[in-house]
């Protein structure tokens, strides 16, 4: 076969081999996560410090974000909604979007970017200058010093936020729908009230977002902690974090939506 | 004699095939300050690098207080190491912590002493190193010298048996540099332990070394105490101690001749033969 031809095809061979490769270290990577993630539970106040850094500096992202979204939803809910002379079920469709779909998600997609690019950068960071080798040479394991409690603090944060999000995102609904166009107050609290089931809806939408909080903290502690000591490598695996983390996030979604609410 | 605390028998690395030590011996006597001295990338830090087990030899055998470091496992190493420190090149300074939880770091990690206690050794090893009043600031605060003072404290926290230390000298004033020898010299001899020093600065530490190695192309060219190195007339040691260009060590890298390079026959270009 001429060369052009195979040349492509090696290329690709190549690429797939390296991504599974990747995959199977990221694998590890996670059972070492786990693994040594004792000091977590003997030193709580490593988790909390954590805890803060990624979810309370989140705050104000998640915040505004949810709200805002919470209104567009109110407003294009409403449009279609009076089309059928059901708007005061406008609580229940903002409500079920939100912590079924929109809350873990979007909270999850912006804890990427906030949170998960700068946990890549810091670990990065860390390696570059040196930092994680002297904390070996110190008789430190730095997956259970460094990597675990930056973990668990993300897995913390991240249902905590998804429900700040829904929460807000609620909010946001209220004022667009009650406080500005006039839906009836009591109906869109009441409705949604009825509607919304706390095993079918909230527990499933706390899954997904626990399972985010997974994919995302592990892709960037390990884009971190993976990251060549350069400039150039840590803004790549920067880079790679965010946009890893949303398709996985994306990908998951389907998956957990498929078996949890149409139970493939 | 006592056993020495550091042996290095016939010790070779390399990189994939590309080798960086070949058959090296060393011996770091205790109390000793040892010098390991040789051009930039001839491999020094790569055998600071071994002696603490962060690599694996190809071949060869290190002992620091008997144990063979390429055997340990995971936590005989870990063990040994709360007994080494190591000062890197640019300090390695944790940058979110102050530079007292720098020096605190290993004692809130490895002892499970009471914080007023914690706080008193750091602030005496603070003041070893002339910075107690530098206890709160952030790694970012410090100047060059002063993050490589605050390291060497954060390294002498656990009273180690040895120190080694990735070129304490570079990029240094000529106070800090003569501050940062004097402290090494005065810190091994205080504290009873052993260090090795990296370093490519001849000058100063000759002044405080006890025996100095010179590792070029990956062996020891040479070795002697500061006395037989100044006197030494060994073509690779004068060109080194006296800073000259020509000698055995090259200044260029290895390459094609320029001529070829440049396409010009640099005969003719400095007039040396005709077109």
């Amino acid at each position: 076969m001429p060369k052009r031809v195979i040349s492509p095809i090696r290329m690709l061979g190549h690429r797939v081999i390296e991504s599974l490769w990747r995959m199977g270290v990221a694998a590890r990577f996670f059972a070492l996560i786990l693994m040594r993630s004792g000091a977590c539970v003997r030193r709580p106040h490593l988790v909390i410090r954590e805890v803060f850094s990624t979810g309370v500096l989140s705050l104000i992202i998640i915040i505004v974000s949810g709200m805002f979204v919470g209104m567009v939803l109110g407003l294009q809910g409403y449009d279609t909604l009076q089309t059928y002379g059901s708007e005061e079920a406008l609580g229940v469709l903002v409500a079920l979007s939100l912590v079924r779909e929109l809350g873990p998600v979007v909270a999850a997609l912006l804890f990427a970017s906030r949170a998960g690019s700068a946990i890549t950068a810091e670990i990065g960071l860390m390696r570059a200058t040196e930092q994680i080798e002297a904390m070996q040479m110190m008789a430190v394991d730095p997956i259970a010093r460094v990597v675990a409690p930056r973990f668990w603090g993300g897995l913390i944060s991240m249902p905590l936020l998804a429900a700040m999000f829904s929460a807000m995102g609620i909010f946001g609904g209220y004022l667009v729908g009650v406080v500005l166009i006039g839906v009836d107050d009591g109906s869109f609290w009441s409705q949604m009230q009825a509607a919304v089931d706390f095993g079918d809806d909230i527990l499933q939408g706390v899954i997904k977002s626990v399972v985010f909080g997974v994919a995302v903290t592990t892709i960037a502690l390990f884009e971190g902690f993976d990251a060549p000591p350069t400039a150039e490598g840590v803004s790549r695996a920067t880079t790679r974090t965010v946009v890893t983390s949303s398709l996985a996030i994306l990908a998951l979604d389907f998956i957990l939506t498929a078996v949890m609410f149409r139970g493939l | 004699m006592s056993e020495p605390l550091v042996e290095i028998r016939d010790l070779s690395f390399g990189y994939g095939s590309r080798p960086i030590l070949k058959g090296i011996n060393l011996t770091a006597g205790r109390g000793q300050v040892i010098a390991i001295m040789g051009s930039s990338g001839c491999g020094k830090t790569t055998l600071l690098r071994l002696i603490g087990g962060a690599l694996r030899p190809t071949q060869g055998s290190i002992r620091v207080d008997g144990l063979s470091v390429p055997d340990l496992k995971q936590r005989a190493l870990f063990d040994l190491r709360k007994r080494m420190g190591m000062l890197f090149q640019f300090g390695a300074l944790f940058t979110d912590m102050t530079v007292f939880d720098n020096v605190a770091f290993q004692l809130r990690e490895h002892t499970d002493l009471p914080e007023a206690i914690i706080r008193d050794l750091v602030l005496m090893k603070l003041h070893a190193v002339g910075l107690r009043g530098a206890a709160d600031l952030l790694p970012s605060e410090l100047s060059g010298g002063m993050a490589r003072r605050v390291a060497l404290a954060r390294a002498i926290a656990l009273d180690p048996m040895l120190i080694m230390y990735d070129e304490p000298f570079a990029g240094l004033d000529p106070i800090s540099l003569g501050v940062t020898g004097n402290m090494i010299r005065r810190l091994t001899d205080a504290l009873g332990m052993t260090s090795l020093v990296v370093t490519h600065d001849v000058q100063e530490s000759l002044k405080i070394v006890d025996y100095v190695y010179f590792v070029s192309n990956g062996v020891i060219e040479a070795e002697g105490t500061p006395a037989e190195i100044r006197a030494s007339g060994l073509p690779f040691v004068h060109q080194f101690v006296h800073g000259e260009e020509e000698g055995p060590v090259p200044f260029h890298y290895p390459a094609v001749d320029l001529g070829v390079d440049l396409g010009v026959d640099l005969g003719v270009a400095r007039g040396e033969k005709h077109a």
